[in-house]
Formats: C-alpha cells, sequence, structure tokens
C-alpha cells in the first residue's frame, strides 16, 4: 500500500506506519517467489494521486511477476493509462460501487482477467459482514456476498476480498468470511486481511477454499518471507510454485510456521557452496 | 556492425513495456515497430500481444505489415516468437468473435478453452510438461511454473506442440515449426524461467 508516495504497512484501516520506497519491496518480494503483487494507493485523492505512472514504471520496470494496480480508480482512460505504464491488472473498489459501469468498461475493452473486484468487509453484527467504501469509512450498507455476487455479474474476473477488522491484527485470516464468500461465486478469490504467522495461510486454502492469500505487514520483516510461506504451504500439501534456489523444501516448520533451525550436526554436513550467477 | 537486434513488432496491443523491460535487464537492445524496413531487416521477430484475434489481424493489415512478417518467417526464415495472442496469430484460424484467418505460419486453429468447471479464462501460474526438445526451454526442467491468462487455445497436430499445460485438460502452452516459435504464456511475467526463455530466443537470433 502506498501512502503519500511511501509504503505503508497498515493496522485496522487507520493506522499507517512507513515501511519504505515501494521500488524496494517490489524488487525483493519479487525475487522472493510471490507470484502477484497488489499495489494500492491510499493516498488522500483530494490532495494527490501517489501512484503516478512514472512511480508506477519504476516499480514495474523490476518486476518480472504480474502486477495489480488500484487505489481511487474512476475513469477507464486512467485505467488505461496505468495499464500502459506497467499494470497487467485494474483493482476496484469505491468507484465500482459508485458507478458499476466501470467495471462492465474496464472489462469489456481490457477482458475480464483484467479486472479484480476488490471488497472491504466489516463485520457489523454477529455473522453479519458489510461492505465498505471510501478506505472503510463509509458502510454501503450492503451484504459482502451480494456484493462479490454482483461484480462477477458486472465483469469482474476476481475477488479480492479484505477483512478490515482483521487488518494489521495478526489474528489470522477471517476463515469464516472468505469461506462465505467463496460458496457463492465463481470467480477466484484472493483472502486478505490478518496474517501473523506462515502457517495462516495454509488456513485459508485448506479451511475456507481460498484461491489466493495476500498479505502485507508479514512480508516486509522477516528475510524470504514469501518463500517461507510458500514453503509452509507446500508441507502441508498445497500445490505452490517454488522455483527459487533457497526453497526450504526439506526443512522443518514449527506449528507457528517458524523456520526450525538445522541441528549442529547437520550443519557440519552442510556444504557451503559459491553462488552462480543469477539475473534475478 | 553486427549487432543481433530483435524487433518487437507493435501493432497497438501488447504489454510491449514489459518485454522490453525483460531484455533490458538481460543485457540486450531491442527494437519496437511497425516500419516495414526495420522488421525486414531484424535478425529475430517477436510478436506481443493482449487482446482479441480479430483486432489484432485487423491492425496488422491497416499497417500492411501482413506480408513483410510471412516473408520474414518463411523466405528469410529467420526466428520469429508468438508470445500470448501473438502466438495465436500463427495460426491458420481462429473462431474468437467469428471465424477469422490468422497468419498461416504454423497449421491449426485457435479454440476457446473448454474449462471443464474451472473459470475461464485460465488466469495464474501453472507448470508446463515439455513434449519434445525445443531450444527456447533449453535450461528448463519439465514442470517449470509460467503465466497464463488466455481464453482461447492453438489446436495442432502434435509434431508442433513442444509442451503442454494441464487446465482441464492438457492445452498447447507452446509450439515450434522450424524457425517460428510460439508461447501461450507471459515468459516477460514469468519471472526467473521466463527471462530464460527469452534469453534463449535472443541466442537462436544471434547465431
Amino acid at each position: 500500500m502506498i501512502k503519500d508516495g511511501i509504503l505503508v504497512q497498515s493496522m485496522g484501516f487507520n493506522k499507517y506506519l512507513p515501511i519504505g520506497h515501494p521500488k524496494t519491496t517490489i524488487e525483493f518480494i519479487s525475487r522472493w517467489n510471490v507470484d502477484e503483487i497488489i499495489v494500492l494507493d491510499i493516498s488522500d485523492k483530494k490532495k494527490d494521486i501517489s501512484l503516478t505512472n512514472g512511480l508506477l514504471k519504476l516499480i514495474s520496470k523490476n518486476c518480472f511477476v504480474p502486477i495489480a494496480v488500484g487505489g481511487g480508480i474512476q475513469t477507464i482512460e486512467h485505467a488505461k493509462s496505468l495499464i500502459s505504464s506497467g499494470a497487467d491488472k485494474i483493482v476496484l473498489n469505491t468507484h465500482a460501487f459508485k458507478e458499476n459501469s466501470l467495471v462492465t468498461q474496464i472489462s469489456d475493452q481490457f477482458g475480464s482477467q483484467c479486472v479484480v473486484g476488490s471488497i472491504d468487509a466489516k463485520i457489523v453484527a454477529p455473522e453479519k459482514y458489510r461492505a465498505f467504501i471510501e478506505n472503510g469509512k463509509i458502510d454501503t450498507k450492503m451484504n459482502v456476498t451480494d456484493w462479490a455476487k454482483k461484480l462477477q455479474i458486472l465483469g469482474a474476473g476476481e475477488i479480492f476480498l479484505n477483512s478490515i477488522d482483521r487488518d494489521g491484527s495478526k489474528l489470522g485470516y477471517d476463515l469464516k468470511l472468505i469461506e462465505r464468500v467463496k460458496k457463492e461465486i465463481d470467480i477466484p478469490l484472493i483472502a486478505c486481511g490478518g496474517v501473523g504467522k506462515f502457517s495462516d495461510f495454509s488456513d485459508a486454502v485448506l479451511i475456507s477454499n481460498a484461491d489466493a492469500c495476500a498479505a502485507g505487514n508479514i512480508f516486509h520483516f522477516v528475510e524470504h518471507s514469501t518463500i517461507l510461506a510458500k514453503a509452509n504451504m507446500f508441507a502441508r500439501g498445497i500445490n505452490v510454485r517454488l522455483d527459487n534456489r533457497a526453497s526450504y523444501i526439506n526443512r522443518s516448520f514449527d506449528s507457528d510456521g517458524r523456520l526450525l533451525m538445522l541441528e549442529g550436526q547437520k550443519l557440519k554436513e552442510t556444504i557451503l557452496k559459491r553462488g552462480s550467477l543469477d539475473i534475478l | 556492425m553486427s549487432v543481433s537486434n530483435i524487433c518487437i513488432v507493435d501493432y497497438g496491443m501488447g504489454n510491449i513495456g514489459s518485454i522490453t523491460n525483460a531484455f533490458e535487464i538481460l543485457g540486450h537492445s531491442v527494437d519496437v515497430s511497425s516500419d516495414r524496413e526495420v522488421i525486414s531487416s531484424a535478425h529475430g521477430l517477436i510478436l506481443p500481444g493482449v487482446g482479441a484475434f480479430p483486432k489484432a489481424m485487423n491492425n496488422l493489415r491497416d499497417l500492411q505489415i501482413l506480408d513483410v512478417i510471412k516473408d520474414f518467417a518463411i523466405e528469410q526464415e529467420k526466428p520469429v516468437l508468438g508470445i500470448c495472442l501473438g502466438m495465436q496469430l500463427l495460426a491458420t484460424s481462429s473462431e474468437e468473435n467469428g471465424h477469422h484467418l490468422g497468419l498461416g505460419l504454423i497449421p491449426g486453429q485457435v479454440k476457446k478453452i473448454p474449462g471443464n468447471e474451472l473459470p475461464v479464462p485460465q488466469v495464474g501460474w501453472n507448470d508446463i510438461n515439455l513434449r519434445h526438445d525445443s531450444s527456447i526451454f533449453e535450461g528448463i526442467l519439465d514442470n517449470t511454473d509460467f503465466y497464463f491468462v488466455h481464453s482461447y487455445y492453438f489446436s495442432c497436430e502434435r509434431k508442433f506442440v513442444s509442451s503442454t499445460t494441464n487446465y482441464g485438460m492438457d492445452l498447447t502452452a507452446s509450439i515450434e515449426c522450424k524457425n517460428v516459435f510460439g508461447v501461450q504464456f507471459h515468459p516477460e511475467r514469468s519471472h526467473r524461467y521466463g527471462l530464460k526463455v527469452l534469453e534463449n530466443f535472443h541466442k537462436l537470433c544471434s547465431v
């Protein structure tokens, strides 16, 4: 998430801590086996658009995985310019709700695979989730599942489902929410919000049937973070792409998904070789 | 001056920026053009492509470069690589939005992916199964993942299929016929091994 030009960490949709320049994060995440990257501009749109075409060109320059871009997109022209600056997909949230035809327009012109319908969900009563827009500030009064179904009909190719309550909480994904929405749609569902440990990712897939797992905060603070996340999933039988040299495939993890250290004897046996030249 | 420059054909459809970025990080300069001379004199051609078949063929027709591309492949026998929609354009014809003729450089028909309960388009990473030895897959192991985004696939005789991917059924992931190559996936979005495919193609063009 980019706010005022800086990559930020988010908590509960109202507290933001700076991480640094987005270019750095995207470069190392891209090297560490991430499958796709989502860049969201959460700046106050009345003041300035942080994610300019120039910034997007810069950050997508060394990113050789698909990149989805969103944050205040309200016109097809804006979508077009982001696509020519490097975006593979457009993420729509607030303005998809305010102007349904925007979803269809972009989907018709660029294909449904180019449109990600993003939903920020909040619990308003026990077992009741509603969709919020404007960075979680305004209640649409619409049930999350109904809105997801509508987005699919309007032309979205994927649903990005974020839990406002879990955001930054480290309590894990809201599995009930994910399961509920997944049951009602035919397009892929990306789960987001709440990851605290590497073992959380597998739960979204194995328990709630999510097609993809997204996270922000956890990836910024641990070496090889995205690789560790996937190694955990692989260990639990999930089919993930792992082709990095440091795949951790033969390593063990604790119940939280943290890497277990090698025993002394094992370390003695490990031969350290000079790494080869690698482009990425 | 012997510079092995590849030309990326610019016909208004395709994420050309991502492809040039890929070659840049590999350390190679490329031309991006729709000019007949530039295309004809290049050492290799890349046909990018994002969008629909009929529009792509119309754009190529309007730019009056259909014959130059065919000549490049058939008469000059220089390497051509079609990416995604670009690969589909190499076909005899496509059923996308009607019946449309393609470049006809590799015999085959472009058909809609049936899906068989899986959502169409296929969007995401999938592993490929290598079927024939192919120079563009040198140094790449069987079952390597690449990034796919497509609703249609290239249906042709087995001898032209260099790799397949499974999505509801085995779909053609790449094709090859002498100097003409096509990949259904996006190498410029397939990270390390995608870049390797592009590097391998570049090597072919440098001979």
